[in-house]
């Protein structure tokens, strides 16, 4: 038998743990500035993410085998949930619904962002890869019945990233290039159906992109306060906690979805590179745990968890930079909120988990 | 061989899947180098223009507070208004030192220390970028001293509002109530964004229950602000909806009757239109000075009025629970006539005491020998206890509970303002429930002349008064009987609320009682006559003495030996005209004595002016 490392004794990677601990640092620091100096709401934060690091080492103990086999339980018990919701949200109306759901509203649905490529990888493992068409077709099944009951409470940023984490499973399968570009052109056929469906403020989020100026005063607002934020931040930004725009501005949540703004308002452009370094080492781990992981499950489940944590970078900060749609993503381990954080932390334990029960076998 | 394939196809996939998350990879670094494209786009090459825009002039949005709703009397007279005041505020955010700046600024305005202390308490609440209030109520000499030195003081400005002022000041607190500053637990429950530019809130009485509509809709303006956060130039603006005005059922001229009759006493009055239920008189003695409270009461003021021992800040008209006293007798009266334990002429033999069979305790009457052979009528004009007593018995706790329900007593009466108490109507239920105890024979008995369990507030006293004069429409009182829209002057009624009519099982029930009323104030031997000498037209009332505690089996009550705060309350409730009546009123004196002397005239008073009205206008 191999000596086994500390890391895989306690199944933590260092590295990544290491990674993840310096972004909820800069997470905090920035939380202190944008929540108006604030020091209960760095310190309410901080409680979470620490409850939110237990959850994820707990995680890493069980064995990527124990999660395969209980992935479609997992999955099946998350749709009656998201059910649950709908069938209470149509119950009651008012205030009160929204506190019934309070509940239930984020974790079916949140709890989807880890039981759906969970899900997929464990129905996509034990068959021969690349995927036939038909287990594509089934996959795809898989993926829309949680999306659309999501989509439906309306919550279009989380279901976004469900859709992500499930073909990201999809995409690392091997899917034929063909079969991609054949779906690609069918969703981009179904956009105009997604337009009949979707919200009047959703519907506004789009066209505001694509014309801020044309309602300054409503949804444009944010974004053109938000540009503005970031671009005066300049190269070397205005300093920690001396950020005017986003502070003196009415810049709406500056400590959640736009903390990115308030961010490059005062570390500017270069801390925005750093930043950024952090998140691409951080990517860089998981995908090459996601390579060197031992069977098939893992190694899909490790890369998709990783993808979708990239989405979430990548949307957030389009969206705050004004190149994508104001969807409800937060900029993931900085922004104030526990929900997603509590999701993103246990994705990092499975991926943990891939990476520290391999075994060995010695020759 | 089999084996081999499953080998052969496992390391085919780990490559497929390697090969997909090396494309992955690629894929994440373009999209990372299209965000840092974006940013440096941002940051770099547009640096200057943003900088200009966060720099010298940027753009920010101010909510503009609507203006409250002015509320007026029936008769037009102004009785909550917004005063112009100027403060002198602070952007925190601009102020190298503050304390040199309050050093300059005291030079050319009176600065207090009580308001460096506010504004620097104020001052870590608040962003430093949001104005922060140093000197409140600038008059227009101090406001134009700064005008003339504003040039030096940069992030600080004077700033024009409005201030809610009541000019009659406590003649109408009890039924107004106060706007004051609006504080945490208002801030949990109003819609934030509307409130966004207003800084008081309706706290007590109408200004509280008519809050969404004195308030109006905030409005917004999009304002160009240079460096120091002056205003260059407003951009856009969407005009704020001012409050709506309220037009109150009070009647002033009455109202000051009541008041000045009520002068340094304690007591509650209150007249109701039996016709509409417009409450044209609502008075608590003594009341207090409202505008103290808009911008915060000083501890020392408050606490004298908290310690008062004639507690003015209770609302004695809505919350002043009072035995009803004699008050009670028509009622019972009616109540015997339509359950038919009594007839009109039935008689009873008072000899001034009443006792239960078996028992050796005597219900005294106020009358030490007696009243003699009496029918319904005549216990009513001379408000014979000794009847009541025996009609009470006749009629039991359950009838008289039900009853005397129907015209709203021991329940809210419903008045268009919070906080008002249900006072208590006892029933056989009600004892086992709160006290935990059988209901005795000897607790009726006592209930017939209005003492024992039984509490009334004297809104509850006024609305089953007007019930009676107007036979049986139970209508709910109220104080706004309209709205006016303040920028179209158009006006809006509200409408009346009525209640189930209490029918009787002979109409005639009502004249019958109404008369014996009449003959209270009217009659030779009435309790009230003195009252009612040379009146231009008739009403109809009951006197009541209400008993604050209890007198021993063998003794007397002594006026001269009981300190004033036991002696006994004094009521009367009366209605004008007879025949057609439109006004209603209950008069409660605490420690007053009796009804006949304190209560009754204020009632006279008080319908002489109202009456006098009446016919003016009929020319």
């Amino acid at each position: 038998m191999e000596q086994q490392s500390l890391g895989q004794r306690l199944h933590i990677d260092f590295p990544l743990l290491f990674a993840i601990f310096v972004l909820c640092l800069i997470g905090l620091l920035v939380l202190y500035s944008a929540g108006g100096q604030d020091i209960q709401l760095v310190y309410r934060q901080a409680v979470k993410l620490l409850i939110a690091f237990v959850g994820m080492i707990m995680i890493a103990q069980l064995s990527p085998a124990i999660l395969e086999r209980w992935s479609i339980w997992l999955f099946i018990f998350g749709i009656i949930l998201l059910v649950l919701v709908i069938f209470y949200g149509d119950v009651g109306k008012g205030a009160q619904r929204w506190l019934d759901l309070k509940v239930f509203r984020f974790q079916p649905s949140e709890i989807m962002k880890l039981t759906v490529p969970m899900m997929i990888a464990s129905y996509l493992a034990d068959k021969s890869l690349p995927p036939k068409f038909s287990w594509v077709l089934m996959t795809c099944v898989l993926i829309l019945i949680p999306v659309l009951l999501i989509a439906k409470q309306p919550d279009l940023g989380t279901a976004l990233l469900v859709a992500t984490a499930g073909f990201s499973v999809l995409f690392i399968a091997g899917i034929s290039w063909r079969l991609l570009m054949s779906m690609g052109v069918l969703a981009a056929a179904c956009a105009p159906i997604l337009w009949y469906v979707m919200h009047d403020y959703q519907k506004r989020r789009v066209l505001t992109l694509l014309n801020p100026e044309e309602d300054p005063l409503g949804a444009g607002y944010h974004i053109i306060q938000s540009k503005i934020a970031i671009g005066s931040g300049g190269f070397y930004g205005k300093g920690w906690l001396k950020g005017t725009q986003s502070h003196l501005e009415f810049l709406p949540e500056r400590s959640t979805d736009f903390i990115f703004a308030v961010f490059c308002e005062e570390f500017g452009m270069l801390g925005v590179l750093l930043l950024l370094c952090v998140y691409l080492f951080i990517i860089s781990r998981g995908l090459f745990i996601a390579i060197n992981a031992q069977n098939t499950y893992g190694r899909l489940l490790a890369s998709s968890l990783t993808l979708t944590f990239f989405v979430y970078v990548f949307v957030n900060i389009g969206m705050v930079t004004g190149q994508l749609p104001v969807v409800g993503v937060p900029l993931p381990l900085i922004s104030h909120g526990g929900t997603s954080m509590v999701t993103l932390m246990l994705g990092f334990g499975i991926i943990m988990s891939v990476h520290t029960h391999r075994r060995f076998l010695s020759f | 061989m089999a084996q081999e394939t499953i080998l052969k196809n496992s390391e085919h996939e780990s490559s497929l899947i390697a090969k997909r998350v090396y494309i992955s990879g690629l894929i994440i670094l373009l999209l990372v180098l299209m965000i840092i494209s974006r940013v440096f786009y941002l940051t770099v090459l547009e640096y200057d223009h943003f900088t200009t825009l966060s720099k010298s002039n940027r753009v920010k949005i101010t909510p503009i507070p609507p203006i409250r709703g002015l509320i007026y009397s029936r008769d037009g007279i102004l009785l909550a208004e917004n005063k112009p005041i100027f403060s002198l505020e602070v952007i925190p955010e601009q102020i190298d030192d503050v304390d040199e700046l309050i050093n300059q600024l005291k030079k050319i305005i009176s600065i207090e220390d009580n308001d460096i202390k506010r504004f620097k308490k104020s001052l870590k609440k608040k962003r430093r970028f949001e104005n922060v209030a140093l000197r409140l109520n600038l008059n227009e000499e101090e406001a134009a001293l700064f005008a003339v030195n504003r040039h030096r003081f940069s992030g600080v400005d004077v700033v024009a509002g409005l201030n809610r002022y009541y000019p009659l000041g406590e003649e109408l607190v009890h039924s107004i109530g106060y706007v004051a500053r609006i504080d945490e637990d208002d801030m949990k429950k109003l819609n934030a964004s509307n409130y966004s530019g207003t800084t008081h809130i309706g706290k007590l009485g109408i200004e509280k229950s008519y809050e969404s509509l004195l308030h109006g809709d905030v409005g917004y303006q999009q304002v160009e602000v240079n460096a120091q956060g002056r205003v260059i130039r407003v951009l856009d603006r969407t005009a704020p909806k001012p409050g709506e005005n309220l037009h109150l059922t009070i009647d002033i001229s009455l109202q000051r009757v009541a008041i000045e009759a009520l002068k340094n006493k304690r007591g509650a009055i209150v007249a109701i239109d039996p016709r509409n239920g417009d409450i044209l008189t609502f008075v608590s003695s003594p009341g207090y000075d409202p505008n103290k409270f808009v911008n915060g009461i000083d501890t020392k003021s408050y606490k004298a009025l908290l310690s008062s021992k004639d507690k003015p800040l209770i609302n004695r008209a809505t919350q002043g629970k009072y035995p009803p006293g004699s008050t009670i007798k028509p009622f019972m009266g009616l109540l015997a006539l339509n359950n038919g334990v009594r007839n009109l002429n039935d008689e009873s033999w008072c000899p001034g005491w009443f006792s239960l069979k078996g028992h050796e305790h005597r219900y005294r009457d106020w009358k030490k020998q007696g009243h003699g052979h009496t029918d319904l009528h005549k216990a009513i004009i001379q408000s014979c206890d000794v009847f009541f007593y025996i009609l009470a018995h006749e009629l039991g706790i359950n009838r008289i509970h039900q009853g005397l329900s129907k015209f709203g007593l021991g329940k809210k009466s419903g008045i268009d303002i919070s906080g008002e108490s249900k006072a208590l109507l006892p029933s056989r239920e009600w004892k086992r429930k709160a006290l935990g105890q059988a209901w005795f024979p000897g607790e009726t008995l006592i209930i017939g002349i209005g003492q024992g369990y039984a509490l009334t507030t004297p809104i509850q006293l006024a609305k089953a008064t007007a019930s009676l004069a107007s036979r049986g429409n139970v209508v709910v009182p109220r104080l706004v009987f309209s709205t006016s829209s303040s920028i179209t002057n158009e006006k809006k009624e509200l409408p009346i609320k009525t209640e189930d009519k209490i029918i009787m099982n002979n109409e005639r029930y009502w004249g019958d009682i109404i008369q014996s009323m009449r003959d209270v104030v009217h009659g030779v031997s009435g309790t009230a006559w003195r009252s009612g000498l040379n009146a231009k037209y008739e009403f109809a009332g009951k006197t009541g003495t209400a008993q604050v505690i209890g007198i021993a089996q063998d003794k007397e009550y002594n006026k001269d030996e009981i300190s004033e705060e036991f002696q006994d309350h004094a009521l009367f409730i009366a209605f004008a005209p007879v025949e057609s009546p439109e006004i209603a009123v209950a008069i409660i004196v605490e420690n007053g004595g009796g009804g006949s002397k304190t209560a009754a005239p204020i009632a006279r008073k008080m319908f002489d002016n109202f009456m006098n009205k009446i016919l003016v206008n009929k020319g």
